[in-house]
């Protein structure tokens, strides 16, 4: 923390904070112990408020605020628990419930377990984003992918710096992608996973693991360790 | 879903970043391997390699049991499996006993020659060392690291008394400028790349690649200098001289911590930019530039590989580099220093633990009473004060008669030396060999013993990477068959030819664990002396040098002073190359590593990584490969002075025009085959980056498939300047 400028205090849930200029409500309110929900946010990527589940009503301010960029300022009285930053939490997990493969995601599950949320509330379309098995290392399915944008930013300035991944499609259709959906040996990917490292859902895995989940006899895991095969549908 | 039996915390073993793994298993399957976001040095990051190239833990042909071969005498030929028969480890210790008791007995310990390991533990390789010196009573003890900085190691040692690395991995990404040089970090070193790429493009650093290819660094350059190859001392000391004309030196620091510039710099009178310009052709403009943008830095840092230390002249470039360093101050402060990156992921920690011919752990001398004696207290044992042969030194040594007997514990030499054919004759006329290692390598083919060691995953110990810092390896797996630790199977034959020698007492080969072993090492070694298995459980791992329990360790060196004292220039002086193209051969032979493969192979080439990069390529510049009709695919025959091999064509541009590159990872076509075994008197370390070939089409060898896949479409080739 910058020491050279003097501390910005505030108020979260009534505790009073200090927090450097230039720090997020999210690390003000994480230095006092008070636990706000993320699921886009990383400590290894650049905050983007991308999921909004980490909403906080801040007094004087029109819409709720995401906690993981809004950064601080003096005087600001921040609630993270009023019943509409809660509101919004158990609507957003609905949305995503509704959509999406949440199986695989432990920690999402536990926030709809915290706040309530109803997976069965929202009648929405399933995503099918496709299944991907390009090459030996690892699988995309992207029926699980909920967009947090974390692979994305790892393959490109928040680690590797190789940009094989994108965003394609719009609205509902809004998918991660490769350039021209080029099967994933043929981009710049290197292969190195970080994307994996920071998956939240279980939408990318290692293709062993895959081929484990399956049921497949070890023999057969080994023999998959095949020459790379195009875009496939999920067997 | 699967949920993990347990998730092991452990170190990668193939680099020398010394990342931390954590390894999800299930069913003693290593099924997903992920990194720890709160800890150097990688900080979250991995890899290909460690990410997905763990699997060779379980491949069907890791060694099981113990093997004799079956016929044993004679001239001795390289056999594969079938040519050796199961024992039992009671039959194949007491025969290797027997063997080199024998060859004691007869001919003395110096008529044996060992490869220590950089993949195995410090655990294994201080008994090792200590296997070789209190028990067959030579220093005749040696590992690859030989064949890869000690060009560095040697040249450091002369400036200034340390061969480590300067500063922390950790600093890295806040650097102000930096040069790197002679290495292909995306590829060799990816997680270290990840800061450099990280201190430019968030930072703003300022980075110059001194480096005859056009590696993926630079395209994060703010100037490139591409010397032709081999001509590196021009280029540094053309720099040296700038920074003297321009009135650049650090006056202050020269005065207070250093020695012998007044000398040094006499000899730079003549290597002006113009004169380096027309040997290395970099122009003489860039040069200035560079040696402007070095000097003038608030805080400047140097990271090399293999470029710099395999040469003939390993050890005069290495000096060069300190030399910049030392005229400029820019070392012994955070984000300045020397940094040779080590290449495996515990090359660091085999040298540290004594397994170098002249030097007992942390570079205590074997021809220093003091140090010597501190061992033979320890030991019980009196202890040989003559230096021992490097592994170059050795396999001549065999050739000639001296070596009789070799112990070789996970290295695969018959793949990286230089000249293999040579090699691979010195081998032949040993009496015997013993080898030890996860997999039967090219190597192995030659043994009479076959021991079967456990992986980095089936057991525990401490890794040193590449910034000294001392971290855990810890068992996550059973052990595959019946392999066993490399300690233990060292102990275990130790005592055996101890008995066999009729030794009344035993140097101590009576371990019950790896923490006893560290323990000690620590005690006989004051630079380890804080480090304790407790306390690496508690701060996932420690910088050596730390000599007490309270002490921090030390991410950075030389805030005061250097080891010999005051900093020393030497002179250097620019010398020939060692082999010049010519007529007959007009290629100039660069050889080197490519992400997706470690080394000898033995480990990635029996991973999921052999299936994206499954073959050697011969990379050629377009115009070469235009007039001689080449096109990407093309079968080529490489022919040098010493042997020749068959594969594919790879034309980029990466190279420039006269030179080609070849990876040395694939044994069915060696780049080593090709490579000379001259060397670098004082490092002694072969030219690796430098040989004479010539090139022509060829058909594919009859004893090899046509892979259905070009090694261009597998999506190992990310070359934005090859043609297809």
């Amino acid at each position: 923390m910058d020491n050279s400028h003097p501390m910005i205090e505030l108020t979260i849930d009534g505790q009073t904070v200090q927090a450097a200029p230039g720090s997020t409500i999210l690390q003000a309110a994480h230095s006092i112990g008070i636990d706000i929900p993320v699921i886009c946010y990383h400590e290894a990527t650049t905050p983007n408020a991308v999921c909004r589940i980490c909403t906080v009503e801040v007094t004087g301010q029109r819409t709720l605020l995401p906690a993981c960029v809004a950064q601080v300022a003096p005087g600001m009285q921040v609630q993270t628990q009023s019943e509409r930053a809660r509101r919004s939490r158990k609507v957003i997990l609905e949305l995503l419930a509704s959509t999406v493969d949440l199986a695989e995601a432990p920690e999402i599950q536990a926030q709809m377990a915290d706040y309530q949320a109803d997976p069965q509330r929202y009648d929405g379309t399933r995503r099918e984003a496709g299944y991907f098995d390009d090459n030996p290392f690892y699988i995309r399915d992207y029926d699980k992918c909920i967009l947090c944008w974390r692979c994305m930013q790892v393959c490109a300035d928040d680690a590797q710096y190789v940009n094989a991944l994108t965003l394609g499609g719009r609205g509902f259709d809004s998918h991660i992608a490769t350039f021209y959906d080029q099967p994933m040996p043929d981009t710049s990917c290197v292969f190195c996973g970080q994307c994996l490292g920071v998956c939240p859902t279980g939408a990318l895995k290692p293709k062993r693991q895959a081929l484990m989940e399956q049921g497949q006899p070890e023999d057969v895991i080994w023999l998959a360790t095949r020459p790379p095969r195009r875009k496939e549908r999920k067997p | 879903m699967i949920v993990p039996d347990n998730i092991v915390r452990s170190t990668c073993p193939y680099c020398g970043v010394g990342c931390q793994v954590d390894m999800h298993i299930k069913d003693d399957r290593i099924y997903r391997v992920t990194a720890p976001f709160d800890s150097a040095p990688n900080y979250g990051n991995l890899c290909v390699k460690g990410r997905f190239g763990m699997d060779f833990v379980n491949h069907p042909r890791r060694l099981r049991t113990p093997l004799i071969r079956k016929e044993l005498g004679g001239q001795r030929q390289p056999v594969g499996l079938d040519g050796f028969r199961p024992a039992t480890w009671e039959e194949a210790l007491d025969m290797a006993a027997s063997r080199l008791a024998q060859l004691v007995t007869r001919r003395g310990g110096d008529a044996i020659g060992t490869y220590a390991s950089a993949k195995a533990t410090n655990e294994d390789n201080y008994v090792f060392q200590k296997f070789v010196r209190a028990v067959l009573h030579t220093n005749n003890v040696d590992h690859c690291s030989r064949l890869c900085h000690s060009g560095s190691v040697t040249g450091l040692q002369l400036a200034i008394g340390s061969s480590a690395m300067s500063n922390s991995i950790a600093e890295m990404e806040h650097l102000d400028t930096f040069i790197v040089t002679g290495s292909n970090t995306t590829e060799t070193h990816p997680v270290i790349s990840l800061s450099l790429k990280a201190a430019v493009r968030r930072h703003g650093a300022k980075l110059i690649v001194v480096d005859p290819r056009q590696i993926e660094m630079v395209d994060f350059a703010t100037l490139w200098l591409r010397q032709r190859p081999g001509t590196d001392v021009a280029v540094f000391s053309a720099m040296a001289h700038v920074i003297v004309q321009e009135g650049l030196v650090n006056r202050e620091f020269l005065a207070a911590r250093t020695e012998g510039f007044e000398e040094y710099k006499s000899t730079l009178q003549e290597m002006t930019p113009e004169w380096a310009a027309g040997v290395s052709g970099v122009p003489a403009e860039d040069i200035r530039r560079a040696a402007r943008m070095y000097a003038e830095a608030q805080a400047a840092a140097i990271y090399w590989g293999m470029g710099i230390s395999q040469s003939t002249h390993g050890t005069e470039n290495a000096l060069c580099l300190a030399n910049l360093a030392l005229m400029t101050g820019q070392i012994g402060r955070p984000g300045t220093g020397l940094n040779p990156l080590r290449g495996q992921n515990n090359v660091q920690g085999a040298s540290d633990s004594g397994a170098l011919p002249p030097f007992l752990t942390t570079y205590q001398r074997v021809d220093d009473p003091a140090a010597r004696q501190r061992f033979e207290a320890a030991w019980g044992v009196p202890l040989s004060t003559v230096p021992g042969l490097t592994v170059t030194e050795m396999v001549d040594g065999a050739l000639a008669g001296d070596i009789k007997g070799m112990y070789i514990m996970g290295e695969n030499p018959l793949l990286t030396e230089p000249y293999l054919s040579h090699s691979r004759h010195a081998m032949a006329e040993l009496d015997f060999v013993l080898f030890q290692d996860i997999f039967l390598n090219e190597t192995g083919e030659y043994a009479d013993v076959v021991l079967p060691a456990r992986s980095f995953a089936e057991k525990d110990g401490t890794f040193v990477n590449s910034d000294r810092r001392v971290q855990r390896g810890r068992q996550a797996v059973a052990p595959v068959g019946a392999s066993r630790a490399d300690w233990d199977i060292t102990c275990d034959l130790a005592r055996r030819i101890e008995q066999k020698l009729g030794r009344n007492r035993s140097a101590g080969f009576a371990y019950d664990n790896a923490e006893e072993i560290w323990d000690e090492m620590r005690s006989v070694t004051p630079d380890f002396g804080g480090i304790t298995y407790e306390r690496l459980e508690r701060e996932g791992g420690v910088h050596w040098p730390c000599p007490s329990l309270e002490h921090p360790g030390t991410p950075y060196l030389f805030a005061d002073t250097f080891p010999r004292g005051k900093g020393k220039f030497w002179p250097v002086t620019y010398g020939t190359l060692s082999e010049l193209p010519d007529e007959e051969y007009p290629f100039v032979l660069s050889t080197g590593r490519v992400l997706y493969h470690w080394h000898g192979g033995t480990l990635s080439r029996h991973s999921v990584l052999d299936q994206i990069y499954p073959e050697a390529v011969v990379e050629i510049h377009p115009d070469d490969a235009r007039s001689l009709a080449i096109a990407t695919g093309d079968w080529l025959e490489v022919v040098s002075r010493r042997g020749h091999i068959t594969a594919r064509a790879l034309v980029t541009a990466r190279s420039p025009e006269g030179v080609i590159f070849i990876p040395f990872h694939f044994a069915e076509a060696a780049a080593n085959e090709l490579t000379q075994n001259t060397i670098d008197p004082r490092a002694k370390i072969p030219d690796f980056k430098l040989c004479a070939v010539r090139i022509a089409r060829a058909e594919i060898p009859a004893d090899r498939n046509a892979s259905p896949i070009p090694l261009t479409d597998r999506g190992a080739i990310k070359d934005p300047l090859s043609v297809r």
